[in-house]
């Protein structure tokens, strides 16, 4: 399925019609496969597991083909362990799972980030908790984004919302974690892993870089540990500091989003991964009904688009999160917020994904809610005030509403680069 | 070391002899194990037959947790920390990017035989080629003497007070010989540091273990049963008595497996292959599936 | 134009494989598309089913309630998604298998065609599946006949090049009765 097809182009057809016509038909986890062996992967080790079975087997076949390494390990425990065994000596790693298996793999990723072992770990996200069920799932953003092992650390993690989204990610992941010499995450759902969509075969294979820290043996120069264990207090804290640092700088440079419709948008739904999908289909909709609704969509769910959010809240009646969860990354758009705004939330669990109508009937409810607190809030200014003073507040709000639609006017897709504050983390 | 010659004593002096030499790769500082531990006998065996091997400049090994956690501030080579009992999958993970290094795991009883089963067992399966120095000494002494899955039947541990009563906490797991059952175990023998011929036996068993993956065999271990004189509540002397009486009748000394062929017509590969087997002391009887 | 079909029944019919030629074709048509199977233990025996959403702009919601066209290859099939089509849209029903349940639905079309029979008179009476693709094809129009010969030429002859022809003459079949039967 990777090889490009041969077609019949004709003559009159524009480029960009041929390269449309071109595109491959490829499955989500094939593709994400398919896209970490063209940005370089050396070794790539997994364990079978529902939904992202795929892509161990696509591993399966094509790294031996290559002469990369390929081993399905003994668990997750074994195959993270293998990744950071190989990651130390600097090659380029992946290892993959869904969301059972990265429970188990916790623990190694704990080591890495403390460590600095550059590592690409694939979630194609599955209903819990426990063994839970095999539909497709966003219930893992808390595990992702603010925890997953012990000890005070983050990782990059990247939600693509298509297969073809996937596969540029996944080079990104590649990069971020040789930049930063950390674990990333890229997480998908079983949607993802398991459609097909049509793909342009345009991969990318990230510079390499000679590691001053890999392990290759010591010949000719003083040997090197990779270690993440510290006893003394003082020596951890330092190195704790050095870690928070790295984080901070991440946050700065990386963080990335995507923006639709916000033009003119009244209402926001902030999702990511699938859920966005919905979003998109659900925002056409509420806009025929004459609700002005945007997308806001975070690319990497840490760093979190804190900042983009919080300008966002200024200016917008209400925000809508949609999530294939109980309502998860609602705290850290919350956190953005930070009340300038009501915040609303509409999820769907265990598999059962959420279709476009209800999101519009949760949009339908956030926009009603708004409107009658503001024909209250009207009321009371109408019983306190003249109406000399009444005509005023009304000028302020449509002055203010002018100003929001030239502010959001163009953002489409960002990647942070300009600077911010540290310890916003 | 050597001796200074007197004339004026009127001593006929023999030629200057190196009778002892600190490996290069064992580092220079002085190690946090207790007084009479066993494990800085095997660190210095291992520095010995990494030596005279040639083997420190592309050797990448994998630290465990526990006593050994710190084996790389010992041995200068290049080390990975491994989670507990990840040892063998980290190792593998090095072997299959760096066929050309030699890669070593280094763990105890605790690391290997409990929490790390699945990975040991896995990697032994798998023929993994690389070497594991397993230290025994009964106890996970870095957390305080607590009960390992090695801990002899009676024997008073901090977490077993009243002494392992295989009712309620099973039996001592014999480990190596349970690995020895599996084809990809290229290797697997038992030694002791208990007393100076012992040690001598011990490092003629890490050194087939090394030349193993040298010569491309497959997965290979050493166990090291070793004293714990703090962990045993004992003094050193008594540790090393009870190690070389009710230690080693639970875990008999010797080869338990040696399925090594060796590709080269003897003298005309590596000059150590030949006397390390003769070296090695007999398989212990019944121990082994061919021995 | 965003257009849904699910093609449901039992494992084994060739209906993940019918739901991708579709898939394939609509990119030659230069046409944004989403496949997804129903995944997991649902594979294996039971029914088993795909949607594909075509569309002429980037696809949102993988998630389908109403579909647009519905193909049910047996009873099961009809039960479940039956009730499901959009007013208006397009019900193929399985009569080799489904003789006389019907969806009983007036504000849908349902088109019931003999699959195996049609399969069997294009060459292979197993190819039930491509017999309802061409029925679809043919009433609905949303890809050419000529991506889907394509699709079918280009998929067989990388996996069975023996088995092109028939394909071919078992999606002609379909073709045929789709454009004939007047619901």
């Amino acid at each position: 399925m990777t090889e490009p097809r041969e077609i019949g182009v004709d003559a009159r057809m524009t480029e960009a019609e041929a390269g449309r016509r071109s595109r491959v038909l490829m499955k989500g986890n094939e593709a994400i496969g398919e896209a970490a062996i063209q940005a370089g992967c050396d070794a790539y080790f997994g364990y079978p597991i529902t939904p992202q079975a795929e892509l161990l087997e696509w591993m399966a076949r094509r790294m031996p083909e290559l002469g990369r390494v390929f081993v399905q390990a003994e668990s997750e425990l074994g195959a993270i362990n293998m990744a950071l065994g190989a990651a130390a000596t600097g090659a380029r790693v992946m290892v993959s799972s869904s969301s059972p298996g990265i429970s188990l793999m916790a623990e190694a990723m704990s080591y890495m980030a403390g460590s600095g072992t550059p590592m690409v770990l694939v979630n194609v996200m599955r209903a819990g908790p426990g063994l839970g069920g095999i539909g497709p799932s966003q219930s893992d953003y808390f595990q992702a984004t603010k925890g997953h092992g012990h000890g005070d650390y983050r990782v990059p993690v990247l939600a693509p919302a298509s297969i073809g989204e996937a596969m540029e990610l996944m080079a990104t992941a590649f990069e971020l974690a040789e930049r930063y010499r950390t674990p990333v995450m890229l997480v998908a759902d079983g949607i993802l892993g398991q459609a097909m969509e049509p793909v342009e075969l345009r991969f990318r294979n990230p510079e390499r870089h000679v590691f001053d820290w890999a392990l290759t043996g010591a010949a000719g120069r003083p040997a090197r540990i990779i270690k993440s264990i510290d006893l003394q207090p003082e020596v951890l804290e330092r190195r704790n500091l050095a870690l928070q640092h790295k984080y901070a700088e991440i946050a700065r440079q990386e963080t990335r989003f995507a923006t639709e419709c916000m033009d003119d948008a009244e209402y926001v739904v902030v999702a990511y991964g699938t859920a966005a999908r919905v979003a998109r289909s659900a925002i056409e909709k509420a806009r025929a009904r004459g609700i002005k609704a945007g997308l806001f969509r975070p690319i990497t769910l840490w760093p979190f688009p804190t900042r983009e959010l919080a300008r966002l809240s200024r200016h917008v009646h209400g925000i809508l999160t949609v999530e294939l969860s109980s309502g998860q990354m609602v705290e850290d758009v919350r956190l953005a917020v930070e009340g300038r705004c009501p915040v609303a939330f509409h999820g769907r669990m265990g598999g059962m994904v959420p279709t476009p109508d209800e999101v519009v009937g949760a949009l339908k409810a956030l926009s009603g809610k708004v409107e009658r607190t503001r024909e209250r809030e009207r009321e009371q200014q109408q019983k306190r005030h003249s109406g000399l003073l009444e005509d005023r507040t009304g000028g302020h709000r449509r002055a203010t509403e002018a100003a929001s639609r030239e502010r959001t006017q163009g953002a489409e897709v960002g990647v942070r680069a300009g600077t911010r504050g540290g310890g916003e983390r | 070391m050597t001796l200074n010659p007197n004339p004026e004593l009127g001593v006929r002096a023999a030629a200057p002899r190196l009778i002892y030499r600190k490996p290069d790769v064992l580092a220079d500082r002085s190690t946090h194990y207790c007084p009479g531990c066993g494990h800085g006998i095997v660190h210095r065996l291992l520095a010995e037959v990494m030596t005279e091997l040639d083997l420190p400049a592309h050797t990448i090994a994998v630290a465990p947790v526990g006593c050994a956690v710190f084996a790389y501030d010992y041995l200068n080579v290049d080390f990975v920390e491994a989670p507990h009992g990840r040892a063998p999958a980290v190792a593998t993970g090095i072997r299959r990017v760096r066929p050309e290094a030699f890669v070593l795991t280094y763990q105890g009883d605790g690391d290997l035989a409990a929490i790390g089963t699945a990975e040991i067992v896995h990697a032994a399966a798998r023929g993994e080629r690389i070497t594991t120095i397993f230290v025994n000494n009964g106890i996970y002494g870095m957390t305080g003497g607590q009960m390992a899955p090695t801990t002899l039947i009676g024997q008073r541990t901090t977490s077993s007070p009243l002494g392992r009563d295989a009712a309620l906490m099973g039996f001592p797991i014999r480990i190596t010989e349970m690995l020895a059952q599996l084809p990809g175990v290229t290797y697997a023998a038992r030694g002791s540091v208990g007393d100076a011929s012992l040690i001598g036996k011990l490092k003629a068993m890490i050194k087939r273990a090394c030349l193993v993956q040298i010569e491309g065999g497959g997965f290979s271990i050493v166990e090291a049963l070793s004293n714990c004189p703090i962990g045993w509540e004992m003094t050193p002397q008594q540790s090393l008595e009870h190690l070389n009486g009710p230690v080693v009748e639970a875990y008999p000394l010797g080869v338990i497996v040696d399925r090594w062929v060796v590709s080269q017509p003897a003298g005309a590969g590596s000059a150590g292959a030949g006397s390390a087997g003769g070296e090695a002391p007999a398989p212990a009887a019944g121990a082994g599936p061919e021995a | 134009m965003e257009c849904s079909v699910v093609f449901a029944g039992f494992g084994g019919q060739g209906l993940l494989f019918t739901g991708q030629v579709l898939a394939r074709a609509a990119i030659k048509d230069g046409l944004e598309v989403f496949w997804i199977p129903s995944y997991g233990p649902e594979m294996r025996g039971g029914t088993a089913d795909c949607t594909v959403i075509v569309a002429d702009h980037p696809i949102g919601s993988p998630v389908v309630d109403q579909f647009d066209a519905a193909v049910a290859m047996n009873l099961p099939s009809l039960r479940k998604f039956g009730p499901r089509v959009t007013p208006g849209g397009l019900l193929i029903v399985n009569t080799s298998l489904v003789t006389s349940q019907t969806s009983a639905r007036a504000e849908i079309n349902e088109l019931r065609l003999p699959c195996t029979e049609l399969a069997a008179r294009g060459g292979d009476d197993k190819l039930v599946s491509i017999v309802a693709l061409g029925a679809l094809v043919g009433r609905l129009g949303w890809v050419t006949p000529e991506s889907v010969r394509a699709a079918l030429r280009e998929i067989s002859a990388k996996k069975r090049p023996e088995i092109v022809h028939t394909d071919l003459g078992v999606f002609e079949a379909g073709l045929e009765a789709g454009l004939r039967v007047t619901a």
